[in-house]
Order: C-alpha cells, then structure tokens, then sequence
C-alpha cells in the first residue's frame, strides 16, 4: 500500500473515444423500436464511456490498486469486524444453480436455495438463541428497523398506543436512533456510567409506560460486556417494553453468550461482520432479525417453511396477517448469506465459540500492548473490541488521534474507527478480530508505539500525514461547499448509433 | 468578541439594533463545528419562539441546530450563506451573520448570558 | 477454526502477555446466569465436504428450464470481463471508504457509477446505492413527503407489488399515508396509470399529496403517460418519483425530460446475477434542488493538499451516524460492489450496446407476442410496451405448472403476485431479452399451444 509512484487513474469518461469498445451484442432488426411511440423514446444519449477492453480492465484494475483491503492488509476498525473473507465463499456464490435462480422461480425449482436458506436461518436462531429468524433485511441498519417496525406492531396489537420512546444508549451507533425516528418514534438518549455501562439510574428513570423498547449494543460499543444486562432486561419486561440488542459485536460471544436465553426479545445479525461476508467498498452485506415468542407473528413475509415432507415453499400471500409485510423485494440478499451460510457451516459450533475466544484474546493482547502507549480508559478485560484514547498526548503535544490515524496509513496500517463512540473523547476503536497473525498485532502496537514518539518528536510529520498514501489529505470543506457529483462532459463527439 | 453582544448557552450571539436583534453563532461554536458547508435559516417572515431550534448549521462532520435567542419575526435572513458558508468561520460577528429579527420582547435579551458569562461557559478544561 | 492463523502457541504468548490463565477468565464480565447453553450446531467441515455440501445444494435448484420470467429481475448477458474484475480483491475485500487517501479506488468507481447512471436518468444527484428498487422507492416517497412537508403519497397499482409493500411498511413507521392510483379498465390505455383518477386525488384540498409515484415501463409491462402524471403533479404542489428500469432508459425517454424530482428503480439488469433476488441494486436519484434529502452516500470529486484530483464522500451531515435520530434515513451500509458490477458491466457494454440490449429484447418479445397468440394466448392490454407483457390464460396456475413439467418457466402467473386484481386473475407475465432465442420462442408456444389445446378439451 505504500508503494511509492501511485499512479492516478483517469475518469473512466476521459479514456472514452468514439467507437471504441462495443460489439458484444448482436445487432437488433431495424425495426426493433418502431412500435414505441416517438413520444416515449429518447431523443439523446445516454452518453455513456465508449473504452475497449485493455483500457477498461485497466482502468479499473489500476483503480483497484489504490484501495486497501482485507486482502492487502489489517483493518483494525471497532465494530466492524474486518475478519478475513474466505474465498471458497465467492466459489460457492458464483455456483451457477445459486447465481442463475430467479428469485419468482416457483418453489419446486428452488429447492436447494430454500434449504439453505432455512438451515441459515436455524444456525442464527441457534446462536442468537431465538425463536426465528428473517432472512429479509439487506444490512444491519434494515434490520434494525425490521426489529423495531415489530415491535411497534406488537405494542399496537395489545391496543398499547402510547408507547412512542425508544431508550437508546449514547454510545450507541448512529443507525440505532436514526432507525427509531423510521419507525416513528422518539429517540431517549441514556448516558453511560463512568465504568462504561449503561447508567442504571438514568435508565430505570427513562423507563416507563411510554417506552416501547430499548436498543442496546452488548457487547457495548466500548467493548464492554454489560454485566447487569439480566436486571436490565427485566425492568425492561417489567416495564412493558421490549428488548432489542444491536448484533454488530457478536463475534465476541458466540457460544458463551445467547441473546435470546438472556431475555432479549429481538436482535439483528450483521453478516458482513460476524459472518465475514465481504464489505464490497461499502456493501452488500446482509442484516437478518431474530426474534422470540412474542415478535414471532410480526416477521416480514414470506417466510420460509418446511413442509412435513421434507420440501421448502415460500409463505403465501395471507398466510400471516399479523406480519409487518415486506422491507425490500424478494426474498432477501441471498448471494450474500450463501457466503454465510458456508462460512457457518466450515466453522460447525467448535468453530464459531473459537472465533469469539480468539477474537477476545486477541483484542486484550492489543489492548495490552496499546495501554502502555496511549491512554486506555477502561483498563477491565475487554470483549472483541477496545476503546483507546489520545487525549493525554493531544494535551501534551497537540497530536490527536486524527493525526495518528493519518500517521497509521505510513506505517502500512489502516486506520482503527476514530471519535465513534461519542461517549469517549479522541476515540480510537480497535478491533483486530480473531484472523490477525500475531506478528500483525505486534506490529501495529510497535507502529502505534512509534508515532506516540514521533508526536514528542516530530509532531509536524503527524499533522500532515498520510504521506505515502496515492492522495494527501482531501479538502473536504469545498466538496462539501461545491458539490460536484456526477461528471459532465464526455470527451469527444459520440458515434452515431448504426440504424 | 465585541461587549455588547448576548449570548445563549447553544452559542448564538445577539447584537440590539433598536428593535431589531442580529444573531449569528460565536467563533467558540464556529470553531467546535470545523469547515461549515451549510446554513439553513427561516424564511423571511417566520415567527420564532425564544430558544426554539429555527435552523441548521452543518459542517464536514457535525451538524448543530441554530436556537433562536429570542422571539420575534424573522426580517431577514444572510443571503450571502447560500454561496459562501465559510463566513460564518472566517467572520463569525461580521459577515457570518445569520438572522435579523424583529423582537417580540426585548425583556427577554434578560434571560440572556453576558460576555463574562459567555466567557467563563467556554473557558476551555 | 478454519480461517484464523493461532496455534496454541500463539494463543499461550498472548495470555501470558495479558497475564491470565486461560481465556475463560477474559468473559468474566458474563455472568454465570447468562453462560450460554451448548451450542447445537453440526461440527465443522473440511473445504472438502463444505463444498461437496454447496454443489449439491446449487444442484438442486433448476436453472436449466426455457425462461420467459421477468417480473422485477432480468436475465441478460453480462461480458466475462466484469465477473473478473469482481473478483479483484482489492475492490471486493475493501471496507467504506471513510479513509480516503486510502480508498481512491472505491470512491472513484462510485463517482463515475453515480455518473453514468446521472447521464442515463438525467437526474443531477445519484446516490452510490440503495438496497433495491423496492427500498429505493420507499425512500424516493419518503423524500417527496420530507421536501414538501406533506403527509401524502399516490403510487400507481402498476408499480411492482413489492415496491408497493414495501413502500407501505416503510410508510406505516413514518406515519405517512399512501393511496393506491387506480388503472384504466378499459379501452386503448387499459392496464395504465388512470391520468383522471389522479387528478381527482391530488384535488383533495384536506390532504395535500407530497410526492405522485408511477413506474415506467411498469410491473404488467405497459409504457406510461408520465410527462401528463409529472404535468399533474406539479400542478398540484407535488413532486414526481419516476420508478425505471435501467436497461430500458437506452431508449426510453429518461425520468429528467418528462420532469421527475425523483428517480428510483432496480439496477439489477446491470450485470448483476439473478441469484434469487439479492444483493441487487437501489438506485435513487434526483434534481440537484433536493440533494439534501437524499438518503444513502454520495461520494463528490476535490482535490488533495497537493492539489490532486481526488475523490471524497460528501455531504456526510445528511447520515446517521452524524444526525442520529435527526437521519432522514439509517441506511450505513449499502450495495457498493453491485454498484462496480452496474458500472463495469455498462462500461463493458457500451452505449450502443446498451441501446442494442434494449432493442433487442424489444424485437424478441415482439416476435414472443405473435408466437404466443398463435398458440391462442392473446395479449392482456392494447397499449405499447418495451420486452414484457402479460397475456391471457385460463386457469394460469395450473396451465403454467404443466408448462414446468415441459421445462419452460413460462413467465409469473400474475394472479400470485397480484392476488386482489380480478383482472389479472388469468394472466401470465412474460418477457424475452436480448438472450431470448428464437428456439426458446418457438418451445414456449409450442408447448402452451398444447396446453391449451388440453384445456379446451
């Protein structure tokens, strides 16, 4: 990643020439279009790049050379659970029976994708400890709202219409309090305790007859287990609301902590996280919901069953009326959770508890290593995940963990989530997952450990930094000023299209 | 900063210009936000309440509600924002001006922090 | 554990480091009353059996059947050069770009992917994706209502029936209103969006409409009047929302010139698989005016401190993480590679390619209507259509479970996706693309022929 002589790539607009690329597809009847209407046709364009072959597998394989990846290097970032993406999975997407299925296939075609997709769904109520799963929601923040639209539902059924306050913990990933204004409700922000759990007090007060559920992160953002999470619960139960739990932190309990056995009513799984499906530069990834009895008949539709034969179908229209109907079209990311589903069944339970123990192990090594450069505010065992700090070297030197971010990409890093969570000033969120060779650890600690000095020593080199990297620091004030969004001007005179 | 401005605890400053109240957001905030991209005001002609949030202030990174430091109607509103935002960084009691309101009740400038006030509210640690 | 590098040795160092015994002692902050029950899963598997396990289960799907299915998802050729360049590691494995410097490679493919699909929608502002046309639409009505501060939506009963759910479930948590516009039942423009039937609604002074929906072409096919339910619209204070398909726009008239604020639609015909209905691809555009309503990232060209063209996301105080529960939306994570896949794939195929896609598959589905009404299938509705239409067949579901039997998925019985509409209770939803054969055509109405014949009888 550090390569000197980046070179940077062109538009993909600018390498378009007039009569470059094409002939891949025949050519149509001259009459083709004269059955539409002139009033519905177009009458310019679309002016789209014309490249060759060489120049667009060029384009974008030099493009892909400027981006850091799993496959290039460690991505440290808390809460989002950068494990290695294991290639049979792409194998096993690509399998033309999965990749070629029409998602409106009648069932009696689709018997192999319904079967995983049922197994998945059993494997996830398994390790959630819930009673079902959908398989719907296409990320985590779907989820979500799926989970929570459920629980509006549920308190609606019971003639409960005055439940309108979701309690959300202010460490908190943003989707969770965007995801209850979605839902139409209002977001009661709980603040942490000084040793980073909920703040009981605050909480019990904020319960009531208004609330309709609470949303928590266990382990927390802060990767924290919250050990009173069994009392939480019950005052929640207790006050009549329900419990959902934000999975994004799940690789640090599988096999020793079930949500659903410990009285969480909901929770959504992130697969492009726990079940390392790939993060694509942003996305696909998948976000499905468990649930327990008493969200059981409000899942989206359709759900998929077994029949005592043995054969998979999709729910029918009106099956179940209580549902909350659909979140998205068909039947849900599936390229996506075949790759979880392999992943699930390579790792078997032996394999997932190990993930979560390797990852925890692994996480407290850093952690170790990490507490004697910068300050490390919870010095408690930590689950999967970490919260380190600057703000005693910002004091010292100025340096903030901005600049150490920066500073990281030199060394070969990318950077750990920085000021997430909001709870703690000059936030450095680590994460190493449980795939990291240990020399990798050691190593990033040692980069760490080396800036720390370079801020005493250096701490110009820190404020400018990355200076390696194919781009410097971006101004981000003009983009945001002047936005330019889509590029508007294609080089050259386009051919006319071949009657 | 100038000393016959008011403050609000949210870092609006207000300026009296007879009946009129000028307000706009204090360096401390300017600062605090980083490179601002966005102001959304009223309209011209909109009644506000005494600290209700009235618009938007985004930056790169954050985004900050703009509360009204006191009631009245909205005389107008800084054109000059839409174009070029980062006045409200370069020029914060100038040209970063916000709103020029037309005062329901000037007894409520009362409710209202003083410069030393304001001061030791955003005295840094 | 399959994919992780620790040998006990490893795992020893590292507890000595932190200074415990065994790794147990790091979940002490579990309460011993919340310890798991044992996990009841199967142990793992080798790569061996795991991919034994996957080609059996691939293999018992049936993808080897004649397709006429469309219905929402298209099957279209898509180059071999795209899958490979999927494959890149650095594009598929590369997590958000939050980090810049270090992420040109992704931020750049997402610019010019917001540019292309700018140029074919015409619309100035394109987000990087949304999860599907289904959710896309959801959100592109919610920006209607945001935008004119109105708690109304009309969408056409022609839009695809999961598009209008899930408009519905997102509709429900928003606390907004959505009211089905009706169809012509009757005459040249039968099957279409009722233009009058609109106008009657949006007249309503006691609940104002925010946002009118229409798809073109829609879910049964047929081409809209849209500039007239635009014209409409506006009219009354409302904003467009223009439901495309991306192919489609190489030759249709684009949502920009009949005046749409807002395009939303499924990218899915641009090189993305089938696959069963996902990942798939949500676009979501609209005029430059609304930019700040738009959910979901957008990533905006700048330059570096040495005065580099780079590329940055922007606008980010629009998203949840910056306005929590003030969000117009929640959505983080996105459909980012099928957004690459959509672009490398109109990239590969070109612009005359894309027109040649879409003229083609209007050339196979012309001749799919003579063929299947010389087998006694008649069209359903009179009115043009591009490649997909609905005929009429009795006793569909049954007639297309013995077309099955025969290896010819013929089409959706409309009935099952569109249960409540009497009108389309005896109707197969058919279409044909640029991979439709003539030999695909002439088994299909073979085949129906026969059925049919058998019906009769």
């Amino acid at each position: 990643m550090t390569a000197a002589g980046h070179r940077l790539e062109p538009t993909i607009f600018e390498r378009s020439r007039p009569g470059r690329g094409g002939g891949r597809i025949p050519h149509p009847p001259r009459e083709a279009l004269a059955r539409i209407p002139a009033a519905q046709l177009r009458t310019d364009g679309p002016h789209l790049p014309e490249i060759s072959e060489p120049e667009l597998t060029r384009h974008y394989i030099n493009l892909s050379q400027l981006n850091y990846a799993v496959d290039t290097g460690f991505y440290p970032l808390g809460s989002c659970t950068m494990k290695w993406n294991p290639k049979v999975n792409e194998w096993a997407a690509r399998l033309t029976g999965f990749a070629a299925l029409h998602p409106f296939a009648p069932d009696e075609l689709a018997q192999g994708t319904l079967q995983l997709l049922w197994e998945l769904e059993q494997w996830l109520a398994e390790v959630g400890g819930m009673r079902a799963v959908t398989l719907q929601p296409a990320a985590g923040a779907q989820g979500e709202l799926t989970g929570i639209l459920m629980v509006r539902a549920y308190h609606r059924s019971r003639g409960d219409l005055d439940r309108t306050e979701v309690l959300v913990p202010d460490s908190a990933h943003g989707t969770n309090p965007a995801t209850a204004s979605m839902a139409g409700f209002k977001t009661v922000s709980i603040p942490s305790s000084p040793d980073g759990g909920v703040d009981l007090a605050a909480f019990r007060a904020a319960l009531g007859p208004r609330t309709a559920a609470v949303m928590i992160t266990n382990p927390s953002t802060l990767g924290l287990f919250e050990s009173r999470i069994g009392g939480l619960l019950d005052a929640v139960h207790a006050a009549g609301a329900l419990a959902y739990m934000d999975g994004a932190n799940l690789n640090a309990i599988m096999g020793r902590f079930k949500p659903g056995e410990a009285g969480f009513d909901a929770m959504h799984f992130n697969v492009h996280k726990t079940f390392a499906t790939p993060h694509g530069g942003g996305g696909p990834g998948a976000g499905p919901v468990g649930v327990g009895e008493k969200l059981l008949p409000f899942l989206p539709t359709p759900r998929v069953l077994r029949e005592p034969d043995g054969l998979f179908r999709l729910e029918r229209a009106g099956e179940r009326p209580a549902s909350i109907g659909r979140v998205r079209s068909f039947a849900g990311n599936t390229g996506v959770l075949v790759r979880a589903y392999a992943y699930m069944r390579a790792n078997g339970a032996a394999g997932l508890r190990e993930v979560s123990d390797d990852a925890v192990l692994a996480a407290n090594y850093v952690k170790a290593g990490v507490a004697r450069v910068l300050d490390v505010p919870f010095s408690r065992h930590c689950m999967h995940e970490f919260v380190a700090s600057s703000a005693t070297l910002k004091a010292e030197t100025g340096i903030r963990t901005l600049d150490i971010a920066k500073r990281l990409i030199d060394y070969g890093f990318h950077p750990p989530t920085i000021y997430f969570p909001l709870t703690v000033e000059e936030a450095l969120l680590v994460e190493p997952t449980e795939t990291e060779a240990l020399e990798t650890l050691d190593a990033f600690v040692g980069a760490l450990r080396a800036i720390v000095e370079e801020a005493h020593a250096d701490p110009e080199a820190l404020h400018s930094a990355p200076h390696s990297s194919p781009v410097r620091r971006l101004d981000e004030a003009t983009a945001a000023r002047q936005p330019n969004l889509r590029w508007r001007g294609m080089t050259g005179e386009q051919t006319p299209c071949p009657d | 900063m100038a000393q016959d401005l008011r403050y609000t605890k949210e870092h609006e400053w207000v300026r009296v210009e007879g009946d009129l109240a000028i307000v706009g957001v204090t360096d401390y905030a300017a600062r605090q936000l980083g490179d601002i991209v966005f102001v959304e005001l009223p309209e011209v002609g909109r009644k506000l309440s005494q600290f209700g949030a009235v618009g938007v202030i985004e930056s790169v990174k954050a985004v900050s509600d703009l509360f009204a430091p006191v009631s009245g109607d909205v005389v107008e509103a800084n054109g000059e924002l839409a174009s070029s935002p980062e006045l409200v960084n370069a020029d914060p009691f100038g040209k970063g001006w916000m709103l020029r309101i037309r005062m329901a009740d000037p007894g409520q400038l009362n409710n209202l922090l003083e410069r030393a006030a304001y001061e030791e509210l955003t005295r840094e640690g | 554990m399959p994919y992780g590098p620790h040998t006990p040795e490893d795992r020893a160092a590292m507890l000595e480091a932190i200074g415990v015994a065994s790794v147990d002692e790091l979940f002490s902050d579990i309460p011993a009353a919340l310890w798991a029950s044992e996990l009841k899963l199967p142990p793992p598997e080798s790569e061996v059996e795991l991919t034994r396990r996957l080609r059996d289960l691939a293999g018992r799907n049936r993808v080897d059947l004649v397709s006429f299915l469309g219905a929402g998802a298209y099957r279209h050729f898509v180059p071999a050069v795209v899958d490979q360049l999927l494959l890149r590691g650095e594009f598929y494995t590369a997590y958000t770009p939050y980090q810049p410097e270090i992420s040109q490679g992704t931020l750049q493919t997402i610019y010019e992917y917001q540019s292309m699909m700018g140029e074919l929608t015409g619309m100035d502002v394109i987000s990087a994706s949304h999860y599907d046309g289904a959710s896309a639409t959801a959100e592109g009505a919610l920006m209607t209502c945001r935008a004119t501060h109105r708690e109304r939506v009309l969408i056409s009963h022609a839009v695809h029936p999961h598009y209008r759910q899930t408009l519905c479930t997102y509709f429900a948590g928003a606390d907004l209103v959505a009211d089905e516009i009706p169809l012509v039942a009757e005459g040249p423009a039968a099957g279409t969006t009722d233009l009058a039937a609109l106008e009657r609604m949006l007249a309503d002074p006691d609940r104002p409409v925010g946002g009118v929906v229409v798809a073109n072409p829609s879910f049964v096919g047929l081409l809209e009047p849209m500039a007239e339910a635009a014209r409409l619209a506006h009219a009354a204070g409302a904003l467009f929302a223009a439901v495309v398909e991306p192919v489609s726009l190489a030759v249709l008239a684009s949502p920009a010139s009949y005046g749409a604020d807002v395009a939303c639609g499924e990218g899915q015909p641009l090189g993305i698989p089938l696959a069963y209905g996902g990942p798939y691809l949500g676009i979501l555009g609209c005029r430059e005016p609304l930019v700040r309503q738009i959910p979901g990232r957008l990533v905006g060209l700048t330059t570096d401190i040495d005065g580099k063209r780079a590329f940055v996301m922007t606008l980010r105080a629009r998203e949840q993480d910056i306005r929590r529960e003030r969000a117009s939306s929640n959505i983080c994570t996105n459909q980012a590679l099928c957004a690459l896949a959509a672009s490398m794939y109109l990239a590969s195929i070109g612009p005359h390619g894309l027109r040649d896609v879409a003229a083609l598959g209007a050339a196979r589905a012309a001749e799919l209507e003579r063929a299947l009404a010389g087998a006694g299938a008649a069209r359903l509705h009179p009115g043009p259509y591009l490649n997909e239409f609905a005929v009429r067949v009795l006793n569909a579901a049954a007639v297309h479970r013995r077309l099955l039997a025969r290896g010819v998925l013929g089409g959706l019985v409309l009935a099952e996706a569109m249960p409540d509409d009497p009108s389309l209770a005896d109707a197969l939803l058919v279409c044909a693309t640029e991979v439709t054969t003539a030999d695909e055509i002439e088994v299909f109405a073979a085949a129906l022929g026969e059925e049919l014949a058998e019906e009769a009888r």
